[in-house]
Formats: structure tokens, C-alpha cells, sequence
């Protein structure tokens, strides 16, 4: 069976899974660069510990300035609500308490589309490019 | 961010607040587009200085530039809380022109309102991190508010330490369903209004003034 490499993936979508150990070591721009680079080649990207509400916050701003007619339309991102955030105030920072653990999928927008989201489970279908 | 950056910074913005009670504080209008934003921020201006803040549309993106109106002086109870009211344009996370080709637009038209609704956006973004002391978070009571920008903006608000009230929009219309904002984002108080025909304003204010006064 033939080796795929990046961009040779054929008819399928490509499935980047990275792992929370994988982003730990990195800064806030690396993670983002990290994810729209792996988006704008067309494949889905899973981060299994997500990313900080900064984080998330510098992604949208940094995806607005990367949007550009019949090439890049966005990102569609999916994460569960973060449930007990209100109580992590000033307090729940200071005490190291703060997480944002929680599993995220980032993807072309013009290729996923979430089909159901609730507080404990999300559908989402992909579509090649 | 390291904890003593961070300590370093709530500290900061403790102590701003504590000392900037002579100041107006900006009040950041969010929401996606066309939850209703500049309605109510025309609402809002209108009552209380008689001046609009900017142009009202069904189009998505109208706002592409956050637009703040000064020393806005609510009275409420025999007291005047003043705030300035920034309405910022919708926040979403992708944008694409040929949207607006539905509503009749040239390419080009179509082309530059997109890259303008995504100027917006960053830039609304970066009011939110630096240049806001509340947010009214507007949502349109007839749509599902479990979406992903409404969860990740919720949670930016929570994560600045900024007081927030959610205001559920289009409560004229049929199929507005306020307990579903309120199932949504149990903590948080949500106020039902329809910034179009003016209904439940006094709530509107009293709890402007209760939150951000």
C-alpha cells in the first residue's frame, strides 16, 4: 500500500488529532499558526486539550485577517460549553484552578458543518473540499 | 500567560475600576450579526440623547466598524449612571462575500463589504481584550443561542472579569423563545426586550443602570 503524505490524501480529509502535550510547550501565535495552517490545507483540526478563552479570542481575530475571496472563508470551530466558567474568576485564577481542557475541532468553514450541539455532545458532518 | 502576569494584570483592572468611577464606562454592544446590536444602540441613544448611532439593517455585517456614543445619562431611581455605548459589528468566525450576492450586490460591492465586515470583526475582537468595562450581550430570542461563537464569547467576557447582562432580542416576533437564552447561560441574568418596538425598556435601563452604574 502506498505511503500518503500531506496533500496526496486523494478523495479523503485529512484528520490532524493533536494532543495536549503536543501544544503545552508552545506560545499563544504558535498554537494559532499551528491550527490555520493545518486548516487552510483543507484538514480538520482536533485539539484534545483546546485552547484558552485569550487564545480563542486571538484565533478569530487572526482567521479575520487571513479570510480572502474564493480561497479562504474561515474556520467553523466546535467546543462543549465550558461549564462552571463563571465560578473561575480572579479566585479560581489565582489558585491555578483555571482549565480549559476540553476538546475542540477547528476545520475549513466551507467544509464542516455542525449538525447538533448541546452541552455534552456535538455533530458535526465533513465534507471534502 | 504566566500567574504573576495575570495577577499582575486583575490587579490592575481592579484598581482601574475603583478609581474610574468619575469616568463613563464603555459598555461594549456584542453579539453575532443581525442579533439586533445597533437597534438597541439606536434605542438606547435615541431615548436618552436623541442623537442615532448608526444605520439599522436586515443585510448581515451593516456594522463594520465599532461606533461608540459618549456620556449617554440614563436616570433611573433618582440617580444618573452615564456610560458610552460602543456598538461593535457581529462577531462570527468565517465570512464569505457570496453571501451577500443574495441581497443583491455586485461582486465587487460584495467583495469589499466582506473584507470590511472582517476588519470588523478583528476589530471588535480587540475592543473586547483592551478597550470595554461591561458588555451587553445581545442574542435574536428566535434563534438556537447554543452556537459556538455565542459559547466562545460568553466565555472571553467571563475570562476578562467583565460584568455582562444578555439581553434576548425580538421578543415582537412569533417564535421568540427567551427560556431557551436563559437555559443557554444560567449564569448570567437575561433581560427579553424588542429594541425595534421599544418593548420592556424600563427593565432595559434599570438593569443597565443596576450592573454597569
Amino acid at each position: 500500500m502506498p505511503e500518503v503524505t500531506p496533500g496526496d490524501s486523494g478523495d479523503g480529509v485529512q484528520i490532524d488529532l493533536i494532543s495536549g502535550a503536543r501544544m503545552e510547550g508552545l506560545t499563544s501565535m504558535e498554537k494559532i499558526r499551528l491550527i490555520l495552517d493545518g486548516v487552510r490545507d483543507g484538514n480538520i483540526v482536533v485539539l484534545e486539550e483546546g485552547l484558552s478563552p485569550d487564545e480563542e479570542s486571538k484565533l478569530i481575530e487572526v482567521t479575520m485577517t487571513e479570510i480572502s475571496p474564493d480561497e479562504f472563508n474561515g474556520i467553523e470551530i466546535e467546543t462543549y460549553p465550558q461549564s462552571g466558567s463563571a465560578n473561575q474568576g480572579f479566585l479560581g485564577r489565582l489558585m491555578g484552578k483555571e482549565s480549559t481542557k476540553k476538546l475542540t475541532v477547528i476545520g475549513p468553514a466551507n467544509q464542516i458543518e455542525t449538525l447538533h450541539k448541546d452541552e455534552n455532545l456535538i455533530s458535526a458532518l465533513v465534507s471534502r473540499k | 500567560m504566566g500567574l504573576f502576569t495575570e495577577l499582575r494584570d486583575s490587579i490592575s483592572r481592579v484598581v482601574d475600576r475603583m478609581f474610574s468611577d468619575a469616568e463613563p464606562k464603555r459598555i461594549g454592544i456584542y453579539g453575532p450579526p443581525n442579533a439586533g446590536k445597533t437597534t438597541l444602540a439606536n434605542r438606547i441613544a435615541r431615548d436618552w440623547t436623541g442623537d442615532a448611532v448608526g444605520p439599522e439593517s436586515h443585510i448581515p455585517h451593516e456594522t463594520r466598524r465599532a461606533r461608540r456614543k459618549e456620556n449617554v445619562e440614563i436616570e433611573r431611581n433618582g440617580k444618573t449612571v452615564s456610560i458610552d455605548i460602543v456598538d461593535t459589528p457581529g462577531v462570527t468566525t468565517k465570512v464569505d462575500y457570496k453571501e451577500f450576492l443574495e441581497h443583491d450586490m455586485e461582486k465587487d460591492d460584495a467583495v469589499r463589504r466582506s473584507r470590511e465586515a472582517t476588519e470588523g470583526v478583528a476589530e471588535a475582537m480587540h475592543w473586547l481584550r483592551e478597550d470595554v468595562d461591561g458588555v451587553i450581550y445581545v442574542l435574536d430570542s428566535t434563534e438556537d443561542p447554543f452556537t459556538q461563537v455565542n459559547t466562545m464569547l460568553i466565555g472571553i467576557i467571563e475570562s476578562q472579569d467583565l460584568p455582562v447582562l444578555i439581553f434576548a432580542n425580538k421578543t415582537d416576533l412569533d417564535d421568540s423563545n427567551v427560556q431557551r437564552i436563559s437555559n443557554a447561560f444560567p449564569q448570567h441574568e437575561t433581560v427579553p426586550l424588542s429594541a425595534l418596538e421599544g418593548n420592556n425598556m424600563d427593565e432595559v435601563y434599570g438593569k443597565i443602570a443596576e450592573y454597569f452604574g
